[in-house]
């Protein structure tokens, strides 16, 4: 075993225990954003597949860079653009257009409401 | 360490600062969205300051370089118009396909360091952390495909087993475990492909036998299982952004699954090997018998016309139904009305953990009527009218004894309300296959309908009677 080694072992344990601590405050209405926000949160590994990048030199690097790359930003930027749709939905009080609308015209016209609710619940 | 380690090494801490932050405004949905702000711009930080590894590297061929800016792009645009496209009711599927591409990339990162170090030897330690990231990456990324499946209806969502999938599981996994095993006395690319073919099998066996209804479960474990395998490859790669972060999401997988399971009252081990009605806790106590009593709109109008309080209890039979904007047209015109409206979300009403809130939030309803079991179990009983719309089991009173398949899961006390209208197509059994007593609780009346049609009806019943 290594010293790099032990101190990966160590950040990792550390960060495990302060995410059981801030993600068991999360309410049950917001689980869904909160795993679509972790999701987002494991597209880091797009830094890993640009990494992969550094040293292709062969057609197995190149397509292997590739796949990663194109799978790692794609979860990326869908998990964050999903949770920020998602969010918007969330409004304290009942936005001023009659309900039924498509959601898009929705989520547009609840926007002014959503972040004047947005100081303190 | 030069001056350029350095400073790449404390913006990735400022980028895992970020994402801890947007962890922790997601405590309250006011600040979520802020929550949200902050995570985004802590990984633009960290691919930014990747970028600049890279360049500074400069090792990059201009292949490279273009492989992965067009994967990059493609990727990025797929992910895009999905994000922007995609129906909440599908946002489990799409939730899915993400821990797919998640977890399949960071089993990748490991694949291709492993073997540019093959030839030239590899450490024990490094071996080790590559099979885990290739073995959780693999079985993420054929289980979540196959959970996405199922969500969408590609493939049957039924619990599906064939003779001998018990055995194909059980062999994918030796054979997986015992490659690992191998690779650590004697590196071998040969045998790293086996594990991987062998991890994508088990993904596959493993998700096959789980019904619809324990999906909540199943996504929230391979949540779990991304986040470790990202965990990994930052161990492999010697990242510390890619540590941190995998284990924040590995931490959130785990609550949620773990809430999940216990908000069915059922253990991980139990769900995995497959869903309700193939053991033996079938219907052995048969409940207390009794009349069934159907209503039409209009009598049902009139009991909500003229309650106090009501509390609506949606499922997921709402949601297949599409029926959410029509629930959130009625709450509106009975608190028009005066009328108290909250609803009750049990923890497994949707398809993913708290999917019901979003597919409500959706449809206009404010947050703070979405109420959590515990909070609204005590308003039942000072409750005028509870408003049952396809919930089945975590609505039945059979929980309460033993001897039923659903004893012990915590359900709704719906039957605690003063009268109880069941909207509901007729009287099929719900995910648990049992009767439920609610039905003929002579509190309850039953109005067999299609929930869309229902809802539209009965709101156009109270219109006219208070019009």
């Amino acid at each position: 075993m290594t010293a790099p080694l032990l101190t990966d072992i160590t950040i990792f344990v550390l960060a495990l225990l302060v995410g059981f601590e801030v993600i068991s405050k999360v309410p049950a209405t917001l689980h869904t954003p909160l795993m679509s926000a972790a999701n987002s949160i494991h597209g880091i590994v797009l830094a890993g597949a640009m990494i992969i990048a550094v040293t292709a030199n062969n057609a197995l690097g190149y397509i292997l860079a590739f796949v990663a790359a194109a799978f790692a930003a794609m979860n990326v930027v869908g998990g964050y653009v999903v949770t920020g749709r998602m969010l918007k939905m969330f409004r304290r009080v009942r936005a001023p257009v009659a309900a039924g609308n498509p959601p898009a015209a929705v989520s547009g016209n609840g926007q002014a409401p959503g972040q004047g609710a947005g100081g303190r619940p | 360490m030069s001056t350029f380690d350095w400073v790449t090494q404390l913006l990735y801490v400022a980028a895992a600062t970020c994402f801890v932050l947007g962890l922790h405004l997601m405590n309250s949905p006011a600040t979520a969205r802020r929550g949200n702000q902050v995570s985004t711009a802590g990984m633009a930080l960290a691919i930014a300051t990747t970028l600049a590894l890279v360049i500074h590297a400069g090792t990059v061929t201009a292949t490279g370089w273009i492989v992965m800016i067009t994967g990059a792009l493609i990727g990025a645009g797929a992910g895009l118009y999905a994000a922007r496209t995609v129906e909440m009711t599908a946002m489990p599927q799409l939730v899915s396909l993400f821990n797919a591409v998640g977890g399949g990339a960071a089993a990748l990162v490991a694949i291709n360091d492993y073997v540019k170090l093959a030839s030239s030897g590899v450490a024990e330690s490094v071996t080790i952390t590559t099979i885990l990231d290739v073995l959780i990456g693999a079985v993420t990324f054929s289980g979540s495909i196959i959970a996405a499946g199922k969500l969408q209806g590609f493939i049957n969502s039924a619990p599906i087993t064939f003779p001998g999938s018990r055995v194909a599981n059980t062999a994918a996994a030796l054979v997986a475990v015992g490659g690992g095993i191998y690779m650590i006395v004697t590196p071998s690319v040969p045998v790293l492909i086996v594990i991987i073919l062998a991890a994508l099998a088990f993904g596959v066996t493993m998700v096959i036998p789980i019904g619809g209804a324990d999906m909540p479960v199943v996504i929230s474990l391979l949540n779990a299982f991304t986040g470790t395998a990202v965990a990994m490859a930052g161990f492999v790669i010697g990242n510390w952004a890619l540590i941190i972060a995998g284990a924040l999401v590995g931490a959130s997988g785990s609550i949620l699954t773990k809430l999940m399971a216990d908000a069915m009252n059922r253990s991980l081990a139990n769900i995995m090997i497959g869903g309700f009605g193939t053991g033996d806790t079938g219907p052995a106590v048969e409940g207390p018998g009794g009349d069934v009593r159907s209503i039409q709109a209009d009598d049902a109008a009139i009991q909500l016309a003229y309650a106090q309080k009501v509390i609506i209890v949606p499922g997921y039979g709402l949601a297949a139904a599409q029926a959410q904007h029509q629930v959130a047209d009625l709450a509106a015109l009975l608190e028009e009305r005066g009328a108290e409206v909250s609803y009750a979300i049990h923890p497994v009403a949707g398809r993913m953990p708290g999917h019901m809130n979003v597919l409500l939030a959706e449809a206009n309803v404010p947050y703070p009527q979405l109420k959590e079991m515990d909070e609204i179990n005590p308003e039942f009983a000072r409750t005028d009218v509870a408003l049952v719309i396809g919930a089945n089991d975590v609505t039945n009173p059979a929980a309460r004894r033993p001897g039923t398949a659903i004893s012990g899961m915590p359900i709704l006390d719906v039957d605690q309300a003063k009268s109880i209208i069941v909207i509901k197509r007729s009287m099929g059994h719900g995910y648990a296959g049992i009767d439920n007593e609610l039905y003929v609780n002579p509190k309850t009346s039953m109005f067999f309908a299609d929930a869309k049609s229902a809802l539209t009806e009965l709101t156009s019943a109270v219109k006219t009677l208070v019009g």
